[in-house]
């Protein structure tokens, strides 16, 4: 019996792992054996890598990855922050509007938003720009951001701020030197997943840039060109892509114990 | 030091519920004062409203003749201990001591020798640098207890602060708190569901009821001269027996037999509710007098003394349970009848309707 779940579990890895393998054997192919349909390179090459750095366009990609991310990140996560520990502690008028509203924009379809987000963006001038991408980005993270700070900071009892008010502290003192530190955890994960959200979107990124001014790494892939008009540029796809999923992979890696617990704490007391 | 004056406080809630009507109380300076009452009674909102955590609704609190119904909490000088110890998980004893002086902005090292002062009053210094996780129940509660009394406040409020320590420690607790207390001399607010917390700590106890003060007085007062019903049911343990009664010229007719009472049922109303506390009753092989005789139930026997109920069935109006307190060299058996004397000039005499005592 458990060598059967064994088999499935090894089979379930391989199939989803596969792709990737591809990929990262694609971005070690020299381009003459590209097509050879062989998992292992035959003819090992790290030109596609070399090459895909000599990019500018792909390295100013990178940065604007890198920044219109982290900034998007950062104010979603000051504005989600304060808006999940209202939402965990006050009781106002509209708060459950609030948190619909929220879960609305979460599950919206963001194809939806492309043409008007393009229309509006053209008519302000911030087409093509890095606010115009942080500002959608923070529209997405931060219902992601609301959600899973709010279920951090019900966690933590109430008790703990009224010791606090009593001790002498005000509201933000409480809220700064009681809560965030035993929230840190969670704003880590959340930080992470918001980042992250960011740095996959596709969508946005191909639809409100038109030059490597604001293009995202993911956006400046799709515009990589052979060096020839004959020639397929699979192979620095590849190494960009690889590149690209690297961060990622570290993120996860180093924070996996949190991002599960943030995800699962999320899903049952959200 | 402080005198705190709760003049005509109360408290309501938007939904419409009051949690809290019209208390007026003194609490003199340097005086231990228990809310004591069941669940929902209100002591809680009452100690919230002192400490500024919960707004009044109406009425005015003063603190050394001030009022301070708008002041926030940390403008009251009154420090709190919270039933769940409430602990900054993330800072060490030391720190969790320190932080109301730091955020005070005391200088350092005044703030450093307050805290070895507390924690030598506490015996907590050898635990200066843990974790509150890393400290046992009775630890923390002494670390809730050390940041409270480290600020040298005008009062202390607690609440229920030893009802999540087992029962030994709670009684350990219970002296060192009124130890602590009597030293410091400052004045205390104590909430408690326990009338034995609250018969051995306060210097005055009073009793609440659906947010309504239904006594204010010593232990021994409300002991002895319960103004109620519900104080007579509440204080004392086991609880005083209640007994329906009718009067008649003779006495009153109970389930335990016609008691005696002189020329008293004149005044009375026609039914009454008959109170007796449990130790005033004895076994008549051991004192002689006034009695009634009925089945032992059970026995619980408690090395200093015997509880021994009675059951009682007499047609279909009135059936009730009497407990006894005995002294354990009384012979009583479960199962077989039992003579038990009580003195018909201790009893205390209830109206059915309100409650009131009409002795």
């Amino acid at each position: 019996m458990k060598l059967r779940w064994g088999f499935i579990d090894v089979l379930v890895v391989l199939y989803a792992l596969i792709p990737v393998l591809w990929i990262v054997s694609l971005s070690f192919k020299d381009p003459s054996t590209i097509t050879d349909g062989s998992l292992l390179p035959t003819k090992w090459t790290l030109n596609n890598y070399t090459g895909i750095f000599r990019n500018d366009d792909f390295i100013r990609g990178l940065i604007n990855s890198i920044g219109i991310g982290l900034i998007a990140t950062f104010v979603a996560m000051v504005f989600g922050t304060m808006a999940a520990y209202a939402i965990a502690r006050l009781t106002f008028p509209g708060k459950r509007l609030l948190i619909g509203f929220s879960l609305l924009i979460a599950m919206f379809p963001q194809i939806s938003l492309v043409t008007p987000l393009f229309q509006i963006e053209r008519t302000l001038g911030l087409f093509n720009t890095w606010p115009g991408l942080i500002l959608p980005y923070i529209t997405f993270a931060l219902p992601l951001t609301i959600y899973t700070l709010s279920a951090f900071f019900k966690e933590i009892p109430t008790e703990l701020e009224r010791a606090a008010t009593m001790d002498g502290a005000t509201p933000f003192q409480a809220f700064w030197k009681v809560i965030v530190p035993l929230a840190v955890p969670g704003m880590v994960t959340t930080a992470i997943l918001a980042f992250i959200f960011c740095w996959n979107d596709f969508l946005f990124a191909i639809s409100l840039t038109s030059s490597s001014a604001a293009r995202t790494a993911p956006a400046t892939i799709s515009f990589f060109t052979g060096s020839s008009q004959f020639e397929d540029p699979t192979g620095s796809i590849a190494a960009a892509a690889v590149v690209i999923t690297i961060p990622i992979v570290i993120f996860v890696l180093f924070f996996q114990r949190r991002i599960v617990a943030g995800l699962t704490s999320g899903a049952v007391k959200g | 030091m402080a005198e705190i004056v709760l003049d005509g406080v109360s408290k309501r809630f938007p939904d419409g519920t009051t949690a809290v009507h019209d208390i007026n109380l003194t609490i003199a300076d340097r005086e231990f004062v228990i809310l004591v009452g069941p669940s929902g009674c209100g002591k809680s909102t009452t100690l919230n409203m002192i400490a500024g955590l919960e707004e009044i609704t109406s009425g005015e609190l003063r603190i050394d003749g001030e009022r301070v119904n708008e002041r926030a909490p940390r403008d009251r000088d009154i420090a709190m201990v919270f039933q769940s110890y409430a602990l900054y998980p993330h800072m060490t004893v030391r720190e969790n001591m320190a932080f109301p002086l730091t955020l005070a902005k005391m200088p350092k090292p005044e703030i450093a020798a307050k805290v070895h002062h507390t924690a030598d009053l506490l015996d907590l210094t050898p635990l200066l640098d843990r974790k509150p996780a890393n400290l046992s129940g009775g630890q923390r509660q002494r670390v809730a207890m050390g940041r409270a009394i480290v600020r040298d406040p005008k009062a202390f409020l607690m609440d229920e602060p030893l009802s999540n320590l087992d029962a030994k420690l709670r009684v350990q607790m219970r002296t060192s708190i009124s130890r602590l207390q009597k030293r410091l001399g400052t004045t205390t607010v104590y909430v408690t569901h326990d009338q034995t917390e609250a018969m051995t700590l306060g210097d005055r106890i009073v009793i609440m009821q659906s947010g309504v003060v239904q006594q204010v007085g010593t232990p021994q007062d409300l002991y002895d001269h319960p103004a109620n019903q519900f104080v007579a049911g509440f204080i004392g343990s086991p609880s005083m027996n209640f007994l329906p009664a009718e009067v008649h010229p003779d006495g009153l007719h109970t389930i335990i037999g016609t008691i005696p009472c002189g020329s008293r049922p004149r005044l009375l109303p026609r039914e009454v509710i008959v109170g007796i506390r449990p130790e005033l009753f004895q076994d008549t092989r051991i004192r002689h007098g006034a009695s009634f005789t009925g089945t032992v139930d059970i026995v619980e026997s408690m090395g200093a003394e015997k509880l021994a109920y009675f059951t009682f069935e007499s047609g279909a109006t009135f059936t009730g349970e009497v407990v006894a307190r005995l002294d354990p060299k009384s012979p009583v058996r479960e199962g077989e009848l039992a003579t038990i004397w009580y003195d018909p000039a201790a009893l205390h005499i209830f109206d059915p309707t309100s409650g009131a005592n009409l002795t």
